[in-house]
Formats: C-alpha cells, structure tokens, sequence
C-alpha cells in the first residue's frame, strides 16, 4: 500500500543511521559491504553491468562524496567525506507516488523498502526522491534502495552483535551509528542531541529520520602543520639551479615515466 | 531530466489522442459531428484511439518490468501515475460504446450523446492526471508549478482541436468556427507556455550545495571528489542538463516554428477556399506536432532535480 501509514497505525519506532561526519574517513568501507551483503541478500541479484569495462553501471545502495569546504577564517579547506543512502523519511513522497503499491514505508519500524516482486520499474519513486537514495538495477528490472539491512537486524540466525546493518558493522572509523531514533532515551537519540545531529534539506517535508552529525569545531589559534606543508614542498619545487637540485628534477623526470 | 524518447511520444500522441477524443464527444452531444458517416466514425475515432492506445504502449516501454503494469491500477488513492493509468483504461469504456453506437447506425440519440461527454470528460480527467503526475514532485522545481497540469490540458486542446479541424474538413464538413476554436486554443497553450517559461527564468535558485549538505554552516562547500568515477542511475537519469542557449534556441523554435507555423498556416486555411484549406489544415497539423514534441523535450530537459546538488551543482 503506497498510502503512507497513519499516525496511529505508526508503533513510534524510527529505525535508522546517525552519521558522524567528523569521523567518517572516507574509505567506501561501508559502501562496499553494502552492496557485498545485498547482492546476496534482500536486494539481490544487485549485479553490476560491464563491471570491469570501461562504463560500468550498476545500482548501490550507499554512495560516499566528499566535499571541500572553504571554511573563510584564514585556515585550509577542510575536507569532508558524506555518505548518502536513503534516510527512511518520515514522510516520504517516494512511497506515495508508487502506482503500484511496491514502495512502502512499515508501520512497525518505519522502515521504507521497495517490493521487487511486484515493482514495474517505472522509476518514478526515483524522481520523487530528493536525496538521490533509489537505484534501478538494471540487471533486475527493479528500483533498488536501502533496506536498513531489514535481513540482518531481525535475523536470528546471526550473532547478536551482527544484528545490524552490515554498514554499521564495517565501518572502521565508528562513524555509522544505528538505532531507534523514536526513542528519545536511545543511544542514538542521545547522540543527536549532544552533537546537534542535522536532518539533510528539511525545506523537503519529508522528515528524514537518519541524521547527519556536523563536523566538529576545528581548534583555532596557531596554524596547523599540515597547512604550513604546502609552501614548504613549493620552495622545494622551484628549484635553486644546484647541482642536487637538477638531479631531483632529472631523477623525477625518469621516475614519473 | 533526462528526456525519454517513449515519455515525450506517449504524452504528446496520447495528448493529442484525448483532446480529439473530447472534441469528438462534445461535437456528438452539440450536434456538430454526423451520426450517420460510419466512416468519419472510424476515420476520426479510430485516430483519437490509435493515439491514445499507442502512446499508452509506448509509455511501458520504459518500464523494467511492462508484464507487471496491471499493478499500476491499484494505488489510485496516494499516486497521481496511477490515478493516469486508472483514468486511461477507464475512458475506453465510454469511448468505445460511443464507436460502437455510432458504427451500429444509430440516430444520433440522447444515450450517444451522453456517452460523447463520458469520454470527454474521462479524457479530460486522464489528461490532468498526466500532467499531475510531474506537477506533484517537489524535487524538480520547473515542475512543482501550478501551470503544469493546464499546459498539459491547453497543448492536449490545442492538437486535438487542429485534429479536429482537419478531419472535418477532409471529410467536407469543414467550417470556420472549427479553425477559429482551434487558433484559440493554441493562443491560449502559447500563452500559458510563455507565462510559465518566464516564471522558471525568474525564479530564485535558492537551494545551493551547502543546504543539501548541511555543511554551508562552516562556509562555502564545493565537491571535492565524487563517489564513483562512471556516472550512476542517478546521475544518468536526474542529471541531464540542457544548454541555457541551446533551450532558448529550442524555445524560439517551438514558438515561431511550432505554435507560430501552425497559427499562421491556420488562418491561411480560413482564408483560401477550397483546396487551400485542406493543404493548410495539413501543414498546421505538422506544425502543431513539431510544437508539443519540441515543448515536451523541453519540458523534460530543462527541468533540474535537486539531487544535482549533492553532486557538485552549486544551485537548484
Ligand atoms: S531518502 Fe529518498 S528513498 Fe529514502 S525514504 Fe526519503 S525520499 Fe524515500
Ligand atoms: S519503480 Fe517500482 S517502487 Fe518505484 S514507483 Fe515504480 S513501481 Fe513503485
């Protein structure tokens, strides 16, 4: 049923991701085992085409940008690396525009998943997406998303502490938190609060539950090493004409062959 | 957005499939077209069908899964898609009843008649529904307009009315009133096209790339790398963009070639007798085709999803 769940049809439970954007490191280890676990799983067969041709598509449900931020206080740009993937909204046009009832948020969790059984892949829900989040897999005929690991979190055939999304569990930097954002009290919730989580382009209305936490205020006063770095290797590259500096400039010339 | 050869030929055919369709039952219930020609019949009523049936065809092209379609049916309640698919298969019920009676010789009775608004009115519905479909999203800010739907029922108008005009004509029935409803119709799509196309270039860009990431509180954010080195779905589907000069080229086409083409060739058709007409008719029907081929290519192409901004565009 495309028809979003009711207030009172809703148990209050908001599963979903806090993501740290101080932490994050940008290593796609989170993207990897993504689509390594839902090409198995839920979201199979999520094959990738002309994989290792020249022009290779296919549907990931996890995307890492990074971004460069001209912080305009006299300090270096800082990089920042952001993971995107559906944010399970709240209200979510995505669900409501599905003609065929195979986009659906859960009333139990609040989980939104696309049915790959009866999706035509119009592409529709794609477009009414304003976080890029839906792939159509074009080995399957069906628009794929994340589904918050739905095979993992409630599997009784994993050990507890693999009972989350396999994203969460890769990520080397702690930088992917999970749980009930509905719960005040719960971990996660807590988390936002005290770091002043932030929900992404909330102009949308579609209330997005997973929350993005701000990088954290750089420690101002003298200028970092890193940004002292630059100039240093500059002077070196200019040369002073030296015989050691034409045998670096020789030995660079061969090397970068 | 990327413009899909099957979308831009299932809007513009079948928009031009129900607007005759209306036309047609409106002209049965006001006495304008003839119970007694079987062959009008099937010449005009089969060509409103034959559109319609072949633009709905083509819209499955672009689907993953077109054996599936029949689910389109159901989710009438929340989605504007499948309100469209609802209303299109519905109106073949009174439209080809309306065939049936009028092949079947009959007089040209109150139920016919009845059955010739039926079908307009399902067409008109369908034809709003279309339109809905691409007014509802608030992604894409050159379609979350309200004069998006009315463009889709005034071009929808337009062409069926041209349609009209030239059947009537063909079919030595032809009379000025027809031609004149037709002008009107196209000043009036040319006219909403032109207020709506201002209203995009005026519109404040106002979302930049650090609302979409939040990250403008620390200052002026740029992409620095993107996450993957071939393009995705997304980007293939969402990220198509149209040349500014290339579109106001486009643009002027539509106008002066398309709806301008075809209302001069219009009032030639008034004016020359005879013969004259009809060639004028006929030019006017191509003109008017090229416009809403050119109009929804546009329409397609110059709409911006706000996905773009995650993706390095630094305005939407
Ligand atoms: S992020 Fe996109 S796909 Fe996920 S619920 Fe929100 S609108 Fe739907
Ligand atoms: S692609 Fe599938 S899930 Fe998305 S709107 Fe179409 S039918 Fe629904």
């Amino acid at each position: 049923m495309t028809s979003l769940p009711t207030a009172e049809e809703r148990s209050g439970k908001k599963l979903g991701l806090v993501i740290d954007l101080d932490t994050c490191v940008g290593c796609h280890a989170c993207a990897v085992s993504c689509k390594e676990w839902n090409t198995q799983g839920y979201s199979a067969p999520l094959t990738d085409v002309n994989a290792y041709g020249s022009d290779p598509v296919g549907a990931w449900l996890n995307r890492i940008h990074s971004y460069e931020v001209d912080t305009e206080d006299g300090q270096p740009n800082r990089t920042v690396h952001f993971p995107r993937s559906c944010l399970h909204c709240e209200e979510p046009a995505c669900v409501t525009v599905c003609p065929t009832g195979a986009s659906y948020k859960r009333a139990e969790d609040g989980i939104v998943l696309v049915n790959p059984e009866t999706c035509i892949g119009c592409k529709l829900c794609s477009w009414a997406c304003p976080y890029g989040a839906r792939e159509y897999d074009p080995s399957h005929g069906v628009m794929k998303k994340c589904t918050l690991c739905v095979d993992r979190i409630y599997n009784e055939h994993l050990e507890p502490e693999d009972r989350q999304p396999a994203c969460v569990r890769a990520c080397p930097a702690g930088a992917r938190h999970y749980g009930d954002l509905g719960d005040p009290d719960s971990a996660v919730s807590k988390l936002v609060a005290e770091r002043g989580g932030y929900d992404l382009l909330p102009q949308s209305g579609y209330k997005p539950v997973n929350k993005y936490l701000p990088p954290r205020p750089r420690r101002t006063g003298t200028q970092p090493e890193a940004a002292k770095a630059p100039k240093a290797l500059e002077a070196l590259g200019a040369g002073d004409g030296s015989l050691a500096d034409q045998f670096f400039k020789w030995a660079d010339k061969v090397l970068t062959r | 957005m990327h413009p899909a050869y099957s979308v831009i030929f299932f809007t513009t055919a079948s928009g031009a499939g129900y607007g005759l369709l209306a036309m047609l039952g409106l002209g049965a219930a006001f006495g304008v077209v003839f119970p007694q020609s079987i062959w009008f019949c099937l010449v005009a009523l089969g060509l409103s069908l034959g559109l319609i049936t072949l633009g709905l065809l083509s819209s499955t092209f672009h689907l993953g899964h077109p054996e599936r379609a029949w689910r389109a049916f159901s989710q009438w309640r929340s989605s504007w898609l499948s309100r469209e698919g609802v209303a299109a298969v519905a109106t073949y019920v009174p439209a080809g009843l309306f065939g049936l009676l009028w092949l079947g010789g009959f007089d040209g009775g109150p139920v016919w008649k009845l059955l010739g608004v039926l079908s307009a009115v399902a067409a008109t519905i369908t034809v709003w529904c279309t339109g809905m479909i691409y007014g509802c999203l608030t992604t894409i800010r050159q379609w979350n307009n309200p004069l998006v739907a009315p463009i889709y029922m005034a071009l929808s108008a337009a062409t069926g009315l041209v349609l009209f005009a030239l059947l009537m004509q063909g079919f030595g029935a032809g009379q000025s009133w027809h031609v004149v409803l037709a002008i009107a119709a196209l000043v009036v799509a040319a006219a909403l096209k032109l207020i709506y196309w201002r209203g995009i270039d005026q519109a404040p860009r106002d979302l930049t790339i650090g609302d979409a990431t939040g990250l403008g509180r620390l200052g002026t954010v740029r992409q620095f790398e993107a996450p993957h080195t071939q393009s995705n779905f997304v980007q293939r589907e969402m990220g198509f963009k149209v040349a500014r000069k290339h579109a106001s080229k486009l643009r002027r086409l539509c106008l002066l070639v398309g709806f301008a083409g075809c209302l001069a060739a219009c009032v030639l058709a008034l004016l020359l007798p005879g013969a004259g007409t009809m060639v004028f008719l006929v030019i006017a029907t191509a003109a008017a085709g090229f416009a809403v081929v050119v109009e929804r290519w546009l329409f397609f192409a110059e709409a911006e999803h706000v996905v773009n901004l995650f993706y390095g565009t630094e305005r939407a």
